[in-house]
């Protein structure tokens, strides 16, 4: 059978190039590895080599020429034992090859996706129920995340916890108290001052089918980190077809806290919450803050756990059971209403509960969803609000330039439109860094006012 | 009078003559072998010397060679040979294929195949490696199976990792191959990781982590060396040192100012300096830091002199950056010929053996090319199902992906 010879490429990016000279003339006899012929593009110059064994029947491209295609058959070569006549006269086979472009073309074609990007919660997730007669506890959300993580590392010796300042010192903000105690430096394990270092040590010890707890001091400073989160932890399962998953949490304070200025201060839930592959969690109170990470830890997938410094010290109720695990992508209603839906999540959802207080007062009632978790998001949970209320505002901490609200905004609209009496409203920081100054942190940070305006905007209320 | 800083250049361009006249490197057989405990400050003459094992006439000479003993017999060697042209066969057949737009992109490893082939020799069932795109000599001499690496090569359906990853980074667990990375460096601390939790699960099983002497620069180095120092896990950590990052020589990443085995004693490590292009260094040092790794004394450093011989990439002109003939001015010479020469010597090959070898060797690396190429290439690519693209995202593929799969088609 006669073997085409084609025009080779430099680099994927070349379309066309000069066949300079030919070192080969018709009629010659080649084997693998002799070089036929160079080739130029504006970058380098190359030489061409002989893949298959033959005598050179034709040449189809003479030399000199420029604007040769990537993938032209540039010269025709005759195995052994067939006629070069016949070959040379066939000349090359009819159907050009088809490139790439032109193959993925011909597969079916996907209608455009339409408001199916967001990752939705699983069709049938609710929380677990909690029996009657259940005690509570008051907690603070520093507790139950501390106690989630002791009772994870007990139930599975494969569940450790990293980061700095996290034995010794009970960690920065006191999350990781007493675990040094109970569990050794084996497993409670303090690390140099090095975000991308140890996140890369808890990815390979995931790797390794360790559960990792990767505590960052603020997620702030895992940006350095962000490569191994992102690049390594989120792909890598999907870059080996299956076979390397990383079963890992990345959790500590997310946002603003009080007074830390505009490096301590940044909201990444929109970062994380773009990226397939990762899970994002982003709790409010502190029975989500223990039912989640628990939750989180048991997941055999990357989960990004967004706390709050300023909520650590605040306590909620937290149900007294055994093993209180609450559903990953699950948003939770925590005040039902009839004209206004607000969404929030993690600190804002306090500030959206306040607002409906004092909107109840103005006659208007607000029902406020509580999202829990960025990605995947429970977008069922949102649109049946909006059904019923046709008015939304979604509120988030941080810079709603490419935000949760704007994402959320996208999905009423892409899926409640006629049920909408307003366009969607946002409340946000301020589009800056965030200031040190009293005042001026408080001016660019969004607060229970914003939300109430918004709200009043919407139902076209004075 | 102005301050002068230092913007380094590499010995020769293209056109001048090849000079490595700042290399001195010792003769074979001038090291001792040290024992598996010694400290890092002790390593010091290892980190700024060569261990060499093969002299220029192709006789074993040396403790390292006694050291090495049965385990560098001539069966081991002359499979390792084989391997080597294996190696060499699967980068010639694939620099062709793609110059012919088979495939999009791929990596030589030339003049390096005695590293990887070497220690993989070493490794045990459940070692992990985490390389670079230029190691896949590890798998060659693992024995990954050719139609896998072909299949991916092609992304046609004998692609173990189904279309989804570029053709030269590889994965494969069950080869004690990790995923290689496309960002340079992650790996290097990730194999510290995990080499730190092989032991806290209480395997005897150790990490080798692979970088290359340009990409030390990245701070995954620091932070490996650091924290390998810190916590001492098994790790080895390999700096292949083939004194190239594309145009870019090794001076580029501070190989000029002090050796990459010498950074290693800075960090506390112990650290060892080897010629690269010496299959029988390679084992003998392989042998050496994976026993002491196993056997809990921490981590140890090995930088591997060699040179690369191809090009950086398929995209990558080499002449016009570096001498047409610097690869054969390399002063440690060409590994398969290296060892060939030792196996003559011996007695127990010869250069029509070779010849015979090469060739076997070439037809069967042809043999399953073509197999794979009736398949599929880039040029007459297999139309892969559409679903492979939603798998493996997730562990548990969710309602979003299962219904984005269904508007496919798919």
């Amino acid at each position: 059978m006669s073997v085409e010879i084609l025009m080779p490429a430099l680099s994927p990016t070349m379309e066309e190039g000069t066949l300079a000279k030919w070192l080969k003339s018709e009629g010659d006899k080649v084997a693998p590895g002799d070089i036929l012929a160079e080739i130029e593009t504006d970058k380098a110059t190359m030489e061409v080599e002989a893949v298959d064994e033959g005598t050179i029947a034709k040449i189809l491209v003479s030399e000199g020429s420029e604007g040769v295609k990537v993938n032209a058959v540039i010269a025709m070569l005759a195995e052994d034992g067939e006629d070069l006549n016949a070959v040379a006269s066939a000349g090359p086979s009819a159907a050009p090859a088809p490139t790439s472009v032109e193959a993925s073309e011909a597969a079916p074609v996907a209608d455009v996706n339409v408001g199916h990007n967001m990752p939705p919660a699983a069709d049938v997730l609710s929380d677990p129920d909690i029996p009657e007669g259940t005690d509570f506890t008051t907690t603070t959300v520093r507790d139950a995340l501390r106690d989630a993580m002791a009772e994870e590392m007990r139930r599975d010796e494969t569940v450790f916890v990293m980061g700095e300042e996290v034995a010794q010192y009970q960690g920065a903000y006191k999350v990781t108290r007493e675990l040094l105690q109970e569990f050794g430096d084996r497993r409670v394990v303090d690390t140099p001052i090095t975000e991308h270092g140890f996140a890369g040590l808890g990815v390979g010890a995931a790797y390794a089918d360790l559960k990792p707890i990767v505590e960052f001091m603020t997620f702030n400073f895992a940006m350095q980190a962000i490569d191994h989160i992102i690049n390594s932890a989120a792909k890598t399962l999907y870059m080996s077809g299956g076979q390397m998953g990383c079963s890992i949490v990345f959790r500590g304070p997310n946002g603003a806290a009080s007074r830390v200025g505009a490096q301590h201060s940044h909201d990444y839930a929109t970062w994380y919450g773009n990226v397939p592959g990762l899970k994002v969690i982003a709790p409010y109170d502190a029975a989500d803050a223990k039912g989640l990470l628990k939750a989180a830890i048991r997941d055999p997938n990357p989960v990004v756990f967004l706390e709050h410094e300023l909520l650590y010290g605040e306590s909620f109720e937290v149900p007294d059971m055994d093993d209180f695990v609450l559903p990953i992508g699950k948003a939770k209603v925590r005040r039902e209403g009839t004209d206004v839906t607000l969404v929030a999540l993690s600190r804002m959802v306090g500030y959206a509960l306040e607002a409906a207080d004092i909107l109840a007062q103005e006659g208007i009632s607000a029902e406020v969803i509580d999202l829990r978790s960025v990605r995947p998001l429970d977008k069922e949970t949102v649109i049946e609000s909006v059904k019923k209320t046709n008015r939304v505002v979604a509120c988030e901490e941080g810079w709603g330039t490419y935000g949760i609200g704007a994402e959320i905004a996208a999905i009423c609209v892409d899926e409640a439109f006629d049920y909408l009496d307003a366009p969607p409203a946002r409340v946000h920081q301020k589009d800056v860094p965030l200031p040190y100054a009293g005042n001026l942190e408080a001016l660019s940070l969004p607060n229970t006012n914003d939300i109430v305006e918004a709200a009043k905007k919407v139902c076209y209320s004075k | 009078m102005p301050i002068k800083i230092n913007f380094p250049t590499p010995s020769a361009r293209p056109g001048e003559t090849p000079d490595f006249s700042r290399y001195d490197f010792p003769e074979p057989g001038a090291l001792p072998v040290p024992p598996l405990d010694i400290t890092a400050e002790d390593t010091l003459e290892y980190a700024n010397s060569l261990i060499r094992v093969l002299d220029d006439d192709g006789n074993a000479v040396g403790p390292w060679a006694d050291y090495l003993g049965e385990e560098g017999n001539d069966d081991v060697l002359l499979e390792g040979l084989r391997d080597m042209l294996k190696m060499r066969a699967i980068d010639a057949r694939m620099l062709n294929a793609q110059r012919q737009g088979k495939t999009t992109f791929y990596l030589q490893c030339t003049g390096e195949e005695a590293i990887g082939c070497a220690f993989q020799r070493q490794l045990n069932k459940g070692d992990m490696n985490f390389p670079t795109y230029r190691q896949q000599s590890l798998l060659v001499a693992g024995g990954y199976p050719l139609k896998d690496l072909f299949g991916q090569y092609y992304q046609n359906e004998n692609d173990p990792l189904g279309g989804r990853q570029l053709p030269t980074l590889h994965s494969a667990k069950d080869y004690g191959f990790f995923t290689i990375s496309g960002n340079l460096g992650t790996q290097y601390v990730q194999a510290v990781g995990w080499a730190m939790a092989a032991a806290l699960t209480g395997t005897d099983n150790i990490a080798a982590a692979w970088i290359g002497d340009g990409a030390t620069a990245a701070s995954d180095y620091h932070s490996a060396m650091v924290t390998a120092a810190v916590y001492k896990p098994p790790v080895i950590l390999n700096v292949v040192n083939n004194q190239w990052a594309i145009s870019s020589f090794n001076g580029i990443a501070g190989g000029t100012a002090a050796t990459f085995a010498n950074r290693g004693v800075g960090y506390g490590i112990p650290s060892i300096r080897v010629d690269g292009n010496d299959f029988l260094a390679v084992l003998a040092a392989t042998k050496w830091a994976t026993e002491r790794t196993r056997n809990s004394h921490g981590p140890v450093v090995i930088e591997w002199v060699t040179y690369r011989v191809a090009a950086h990439s398929t995209s990558d002109d080499a002449s016009a950056y570096r001498p047409k003939d610097e690869a054969d001015a390399w002063p440690l010479g060409d590994p398969v010929e290296r060892l060939k020469q030792y196996l003559i010597q011996r007695g127990k090959w010869s250069e029509d053996r070779h010849k015979q070898g090469e060739a076997e060797i070439m037809d069967e690396v042809i043999a399953v090319q073509k197999e794979s190429e009736a398949l599929g290439t880039f040029i007459n690519p297999q139309y892969l199902s559409p679903s492979a693209i939603f798998e493996g995202v997730y562990e548990e593929m969710p309602e979003h992906l299962k219904r984005q799969r269904q508007e496919m088609g798919a």
